[in-house]
């Protein structure tokens, strides 16, 4: 971006330099002027971000429910006590979350990275092919939700239709308790793996070719040269989409609600902390409670971020 | 730099006007008006122009999807808004919240005040469903009694008579599943939440209900267990190969119009997604029959699924309840009624033209079913959606062929906690 300077007029009479009120705003915009430019950054990060969560947090000190406006008690750490306690719906969403995440991650990496190595080198039709790979990226989630629901149907979908064709039985896919998590993580694998080819992608191609050609020089094979030279210098473009990637996966929503709706499910089978939360508010109407969940799952966010942006600083 | 500095003015001028536009103290023209998708929904909206012209009022519409609506209302009813005027609300699911907190205006003089539009003549069972500490907070939109849906040439095939008892059905149901392999004996909403409200007729016909007389849980007495493992088994032993546990009433319909089951439970309202030749494979062989008795005989809910209720906030109250009025008409109510829809008027079911357009055999189901028929169809609690969570747990466990009776019994264990809570 390029800053124009502001052109060069004489300045009005009243406001020449040796003008004294005009001179004291000016010395002070000078001094302050750090704080002017990000005043309006700081308003919006304060309106939209500090004021929710501290509101949040006083919610989830209080007995609130029913109606936010309705008298509610303050009630201290008794919900945080609740919360940590229940091993019936809290503990069980924290480990789908991260269950959701890890796994979704891993495969997202890895099929990235093969995905990435593969367009990495131009070859013919190479346009089409990224094209056609991107596109799972541009559909909304909850569209890409309720198309995989369908095609997922236990009685008229398309999956089962297909398995009946190779003669495999028809399977639960969404709809059976143990099947219906590694479903959904699938869908994710498939409609995020594009992201993390792009980014590993842009990595790739703005590495210099002279570390690559030595090693081969060298004597490296592919795997080496992979190894030691692309993944290390790569590294830095590596943690950006883990990072990217982790905390979309972390904060998954439309995709869970759309496919199992309200509670992940009859046995709640894909509720994680966000699904868990929102059913507390929007069902529930239990908003201490909810603003409790949703506390805890901010701090463990940031612990998670906080891991790996010092994993990133070690790089 | 002038053209910056006008587009900004008005940009803000705009906002602050757009800001400004709802609110004011003074009764507005432009009336706000929001609703769920439902075919009640879809008449009613051909028709608004005719409301427009008569009234000289424009109606601003607002149309979500159930779940949309509901988290909709959370959020703007919480912070205060006066920018609904008329809300389609459920009264059995968020009446008695809405009411406690203050969101729904006192209609009871405005009901009474009109006695061509004619207050008595609504049902009672919908009345006292929308009515709260004695005060009117809502007008009964559309009515719903649970039938029996059933394929005429399937029980033809197999040479069976319409099942009259929950036990015929059963057998009935196996039967059928069993000369046919594709086809499914029985089929009902399965998702946990869903499936309570058809689960109550069942509730009630073996004798059992949610909550005692003395207000305890009473989802663990024998009737109830009854209740429950006769529900889970017909789907676990006869319905559908590989079904889910999400299903409300369009997966559960959609089975049923494809051919894939020859009984299927479901409120009467919902019968021309059966009968319309355009959405069901099925259009020519569907045939109505009251739910079938159990050993309490046949019970089935007879409750209004919706209604309408003016903002508690709202600056434009003489005006919502025009639009209620005139959409709850006895006109109104007759031609909705008559495009397929229910309605809660004794007099338009009284009246031949109110019923010429239905199946005979579902106008008899649903004359049986006013008559036994139960209120509600839910726990009738506050938090309606954390109390059919808790009692539609047994229903997911009966379904996958797990211990119902322990199932019942833990359900039962909090469902008594929950109570005790809300009466704090």
């Amino acid at each position: 971006m390029t800053v124009a300077s502001p052109p060069r007029t004489n300045p009005p009479k009243d406001r020449r330099p040796g003008n004294t009120r005009y001179k004291t705003y000016s010395d002070w915009a000078n001094n302050h002027r750090k704080w002017l430019f990000a005043a309006p950054a700081m308003i919006f990060v304060g309106i939209l971000i500090i004021f929710p969560l501290g509101w949040t947090m006083y919610l989830s000190l209080t007995d609130s429910s029913g109606s936010v406006r309705a008298e509610s008690d303050f009630i201290g750490f008794a919900n945080y006590a609740e919360v940590l306690a229940d091993t019936d719906r809290f503990w069980p969403a924290v480990g789908r979350t991260f269950a959701f995440t890890s796994v979704a991650l891993a495969v997202q990496m890895i099929l990235g990275m093969c995905i990435a190595l593969l367009l990495w080198r131009p070859f013919k039709g190479e346009k089409w092919v990224r094209v056609a790979i991107l596109l799972p990226l541009v559909a909304t989630p909850v569209a890409v939700g309720m198309m995989w629901r369908l095609i997922f149907d236990p009685n008229i979908g398309f999956a089962n239709q297909v398995l009946a064709f190779v003669g495999i039985p028809a399977q639960p896919w969404l709809s059976g308790q143990s099947t219906a998590l590694p479903t959904v993580i699938f869908i994710d694998i498939w409609q995020w793996t594009p992201m993390v080819v792009i980014i590993l992608l842009a990595g790739l191609t703005s590495l210099s070719e002279e570390p690559d050609e030595a090693a081969r020089i060298d004597g490296a094979n592919a795997w080496q040269r992979f190894r030691y030279v692309t993944v290390p210098l790569l590294m830095p473009t590596i943690i950006v989409a883990v990072l990217l990637r982790s905390i979309d996966a972390l904060k998954t929503f439309d995709l869970l609600y759309a496919t199992k709706g309200r509670g992940g499910g009859s046995f709640n089978e894909v509720e994680t902390l966000n699904i868990y939360a929102y059913g507390l508010s929007f069902d529930y109407n239990d908003y201490g409670l909810s603003s409790t969940v949703l506390i805890i799952f901010f701090l463990i966010i940031i612990a998670a971020m906080w891991v790996l942006t010092r994993r990133r600083k070690d790089v | 730099m002038r053209v910056a500095g006008l587009a900004v003015t008005a940009l803000l001028g705009g906002t602050l006007a757009a800001c400004g536009g709802g609110g004011g103290d003074e009764a507005s023209d432009t009336l706000r008006v929001t609703l769920a998708n439902h075919v009640w929904t879809e008449k009613i909206i051909e028709a608004i122009p005719e409301f427009e012209e008569e009234t000289g009022l424009t109606v601003d519409l607002t149309q979500l999807g159930e779940d949309q609506l509901s988290a909709q209302y959370n959020v703007q009813l919480n912070a205060g808004t006066d920018e609904i005027d008329v809300m389609m609300y459920r009264p059995l699911q968020e009446g008695k919240l809405f009411a406690q907190n203050g969101y729904l205006a006192d209609l009871t003089e405005r009901v009474e005040s009109n006695s061509e539009w004619e207050w008595s003549d609504f049902q009672s069972g919908p009345v006292d469903s929308t009515t709260f500490e004695d005060k009117v907070v809502g007008i009964p939109t559309i009515t719903e009694r649970e039938v029996l849906y059933y394929r005429t040439d399937l029980l033809e095939a197999a040479g069976l008579e319409v099942p009259e008892t929950l036990e015929e059905l059963e057998a009935a149901a196996q039967q059928i599943s069993e000369e046919n392999p594709d086809v499914a004996g029985f089929v009902a909403r399965t998702g946990k939440s869903p499936a309570v409200t058809q689960f109550s007729s069942f509730l009630y016909s073996f004798g059992g209900d949610f909550i005692d007389e003395e207000g305890n849980s009473a989802v663990a007495s024998p009737e109830a267990k009854e209740a429950y493992a006769y529900y889970g088994r017909m789907i676990n032993e006869y319905g559908p190969e590989n079904v889910s546990t999400d299903m409300s009433w369009p997966e559960a319909m959609a089975i049923f119009t494809q051919g894939g089951a020859a009984f299927y439970t479901e409120a009467d309202s919902l019968y021309q997604n059966a009968t319309d030749p355009a959405n069901s494979q099925v259009a020519d062989n569907v045939g109505f029959a009251p739910l079938p008795a159990g050993p309490a005989g046949s019970k089935p809910y007879n409750v209004p699924s919706w209604g309408l209720g003016i903002n508690e906030a709202s600056n434009n109250q003489d005006n919502a309840w025009k639009f209620i009025e005139w959409a709850t008409s006895k006109e109104m109510v007759l031609e909705i009624q008559q495009a397929g829809v229910p309605g809660p008027r004794t007099s338009v079911w009284a009246d031949p033209e109110g019923t010429a357009t239905y199946p005979e055999d579902l106008v008899a189901a649903i004359e049986s079913s006013a008559e036994n028929g139960v209120g509600y169809d839910r726990p009738l609690v506050i938090n309606v959606a954390e109390a059919r969570e808790i009692v539609g747990d047994p229903l997911v466990i009966g379904i996958t062929g797990g211990d119902v009776d322990a199932a019942a019994d833990a359900a039962s264990e909090s469902f008594q906690s929950f109570l005790d809570d809300e009466r704090e």
